[in-house]
């Protein structure tokens, strides 16, 4: 059967047990709803335009690239290139992520992306960040959760990161300030998701203060150019 | 800002009625009309030619002006102005179109074969000329099952009827009816367009079939519908004008269409970030091909489009290994909507170069059926074509060839949004200057009469197919070329 016989044909509930290491699963898939048992290998949900897919185990590399609409729920942790260049839809990880996640995230008319994590991030954190939502929740620790460069060239869109301290050497590109009653009610709701869906309770999430980084305006990612 | 002479005169004859044609054709305001006759502001006219060929009274011409600078063989006057812009403003310096910079041209210094005596040339008008190319990667053997029969074990192919596509050019980057003229001459005479990554208007959906859509760093507009409606899919990792290094759209241009196609709101920035941030490898990219075959289920080929640099034949080879179809390979120069000066001038290198080397190192490792090959940056006529061809190219692409046709005059002020002849601008009283139906017939028109003038040199050759000339250098000869120049291109000198 051919790859495309076989995406007709699939149905819309598909279980994968004991997956080990099947790169690029639901490259591009609707209405379907993926379960994995295992670990599934890199771009797994590249471009995914409405399935869900949960995954039972850890994640590699490039999870959710160019993804349009649907929802990833990852019980464990994800490595590098977490939702490159993500216009819609959701990601939960329940653990921690790679470097370089959210970098590229973009919004569009109803399309607002949206990652949470659950444990910590890697460094570069939301690069280019255009818009849509990343949240670090940090649950593991005591530190703040991110690495380094986080932020850099972020042009649209917020990081919300659970934390006492404000995290360390921020570009000059980023405003980091401590979050308000009113910005916690914007990620309300995917935080009561996050504690539903890993059964965490939303009262251990919330008993730390969030800080919010959005693009400094006064500051913002351009060069002067001069006309020749 | 020191005061300098501007670079062009606008000389107005005696024959000029102040009709005002002129006032309201430039939209740099070069002509004013003031009491009661018209006036030229030299120092804001770009030699776009638009008011001299609009000029009903034929009334208008414009000089290179003769106030120089002293005169020096080092600090040349482009040097001296740069400066005291820079000195000013503190920026980037800022351009347009490709390197304007006098390098070799190597095009310029390779001669084309023909048969005297001993083997007869063709006559086109007469034989049958094939110029159809397939691009792909070509399988390794013959497969055949237990009855014999052939396996089809094609991979996808992109069909061309002569050897030239239209360059990655964004909708944002040329205007609506540019990208609608360029589609429907893609269409007529079976070639392909490129959306550059600008996302694709829906309107252009029924071009599906001969577009190749883009996919770079930024991802704009880049969704199902969009990889769907395409016959390929091209992975832009470097643009020959600007190798190295990202783009960015203002916010100030992302509007309406634009904001539209783009899949971004209106106002927001569109960075494209230097790399993809997801490619750091060989490796990497290998799984942003396959990726990409996965969501369209094997059905399109994949181009990964690199700028040509220094190791430009290590990467090909990586990139022939990557899973990929196609490569295109972009010289530096290359054209670009904008891009930094020193970049666009310095970066990279001529394309003749990169291309003989990538054709051999292929070659050499025995992986060149693997993948096709596009060439661009700056193939200027059906001469150019033929020539790369018999350096190993598949096929090449043209952008400012394209743009002329279209009535671009090269001013190399694309990066202004204000051009005269609606194509590289987005004001809607510019852009309707540019009429699609008629651009098309002019596009159609150029690539008609360069396909008879590469069946003309073909035929001459005593070559009937373009799969005959490819990578067939004994058909080029160098002239002026040194020992090492000649070793690098793979060609004889003239007289040998």
């Amino acid at each position: 059967m051919t790859n495309y016989a076989y995406k007709l044909d699939c149905p819309e509930k598909i279980i994968i047990n004991g997956c080990l290491g099947a790169r690029y699963i639901g490259a591009g898939a609707s209405n379907k709803v993926i379960t994995i048992n295992g670990i599934p290998g890199n771009a797994l949900g590249a471009y995914l335009d409405g399935a869900e897919i949960i995954v039972n185990g850890n994640v590699q590399d490039a999870v959710g690239d160019t993804m349009n609409g649907g929802r990833i729920i990852i019980n464990g942790s994800a490595g590098d290139v977490l939702g490159y260049a993500m216009r819609g839809g959701e990601i939960f990880v329940k653990d921690n992520c790679g470097y370089r996640t959210g970098i590229h995230m973009k919004e569009y008319k109803e399309k607002r992306p949206c990652i949470v994590i659950g444990g910590s991030a890697g460094s570069f954190l939301g690069e280019y960040l255009a818009g849509g939502l990343i949240i670090v929740l940090g649950l593991n620790r005591d530190e703040p959760p991110v690495g380094n460069f986080t932020g850099t060239g972020m042009h649209g869109g917020r990081i919300f990161i659970r934390s006492e301290k404000p995290p360390k050497a921020l570009p000059a590109q980023v405003l980091c300030r401590r979050a308000t009653d009113m910005d916690l009610k914007d990620i309300h709701a995917y935080i009561s998701e996050f504690s539903r869906i890993f059964e965490i309770d939303i009262n251990d999430i919330l008993n730390k203060s969030f800080y919010v980084l959005t693009p400094n305006e006064k500051n913002p990612y351009k060069l002067l150019y001069t006309e020749n | 800002m020191p005061y300098v002479y501007n670079e062009y005169e606008i000389i107005r004859s005696p024959a000029c009625n102040s009709c005002r044609v002129c006032e309201k054709q430039c939209s740099y305001g070069a002509h004013v009309y003031r009491d009661g006759k018209m006036r030229s502001y030299d120092d804001k006219c770009v030699n776009c030619h638009r008011c001299v060929e609009l000029c009903p009274k034929r009334a208008l011409k414009i000089v290179k002006s003769n106030m120089s600078l002293r005169e020096n063989a080092n600090w040349s006057e482009a040097n001296i102005r740069e400066i005291f812009k820079q000195a000013e403003t503190g920026g980037v310096l800022l351009s347009s179109m490709g390197c304007p910079v006098k390098y070799p041209v190597y095009f310029d210094r390779l001669l084309l074969n023909a048969s005297q005596v001993t083997n007869p040339s063709i006559d086109p008008l007469r034989e049958p000329m094939e110029t159809v190319v397939y691009l792909g990667s070509r399988p390794k053997a013959i497969e055949r099952d237990g009855r014999g029969n052939l396996i089809n074990n094609l991979k996808p192919q992109l069909k061309l009827n002569i050897p030239i596509v239209f360059s990655a050019m964004s909708y944002g980057s040329i205007s609506y009816n540019a990208h609608a003229a360029l589609a429907q001459a893609a269409q007529e005479l079976g070639i392909m367009y490129n959306t550059g990554e600008g996302g694709l208007h829906d309107d252009f959906y029924k071009y599906g079939k001969n577009t190749i859509v883009q996919v770079a760093s930024g991802r704009f507009g880049v969704h199902k519908d969009y990889l769907e409606n395409s016959a390929a899919i091209e992975i832009k990792i470097g643009q020959g004008a600007k190798p190295g290094i990202g783009g960015h759209l203002p916010g100030s241009k992302i509007i309406g269409e634009i904001s539209k196609t783009r899949m971004i709101p209106e106002g927001s920035a569109a960075i494209s970030p230097a790399p993809h941030h997801d490619i750091y490898s060989i490796e990497d990219l290998r799984q942003l091909v396959l990726s990409l075959k996965e969501a369209t289920s094997y059905t399109k080929p994949i181009i990964v489009k690199v700028a040509a640099v220094h190791n430009i034949s290590a990467v090909a080879s990586g990139i022939a290994r990557s899973g990929a179809d196609i490569i295109a390979i972009d010289g530096f120069r290359g054209g670009t909507g904008a891009a930094p000066t020193r970049i666009r001038d310095n970066v990279g290198i001529p394309v003749e170069l990169a291309l003989a080397s990538v054709d051999k190192r292929l070659r050499d490792e025995g992986i060149r059926d693997n993948i096709s090959i596009i060439v661009s940056g700056s193939i200027r006529g059906s001469a150019d074509v033929v020539k790369a061809i018999a350096l190993g190219a598949d096929a090449v692409s043209i952008g400012t060839a394209a743009l002329i046709a279209l009535g671009c005059h090269v001013c190399r002020r694309c990066h202004t949004g204000k051009c005269n002849w609606g194509i590289a601008t987005q004001v809607p009283e510019l852009v309707s200057r540019l009429n699609p139906d008629r651009g098309k017939t002019r596009l159609v028109n150029l690539l008609k009469a360069w396909e008879h003038e590469i069946k003309e040199m073909m035929g001459g050759m005593g070559i009937n197919s373009i799969e005959a000339l490819r990578g067939n250098r004994l058909m080029l000869r160098g002239v002026g070329l040194n020992l090492k120049e000649l070793d690098i291109l793979g060609v004889k000198h003239a007289g040998e």
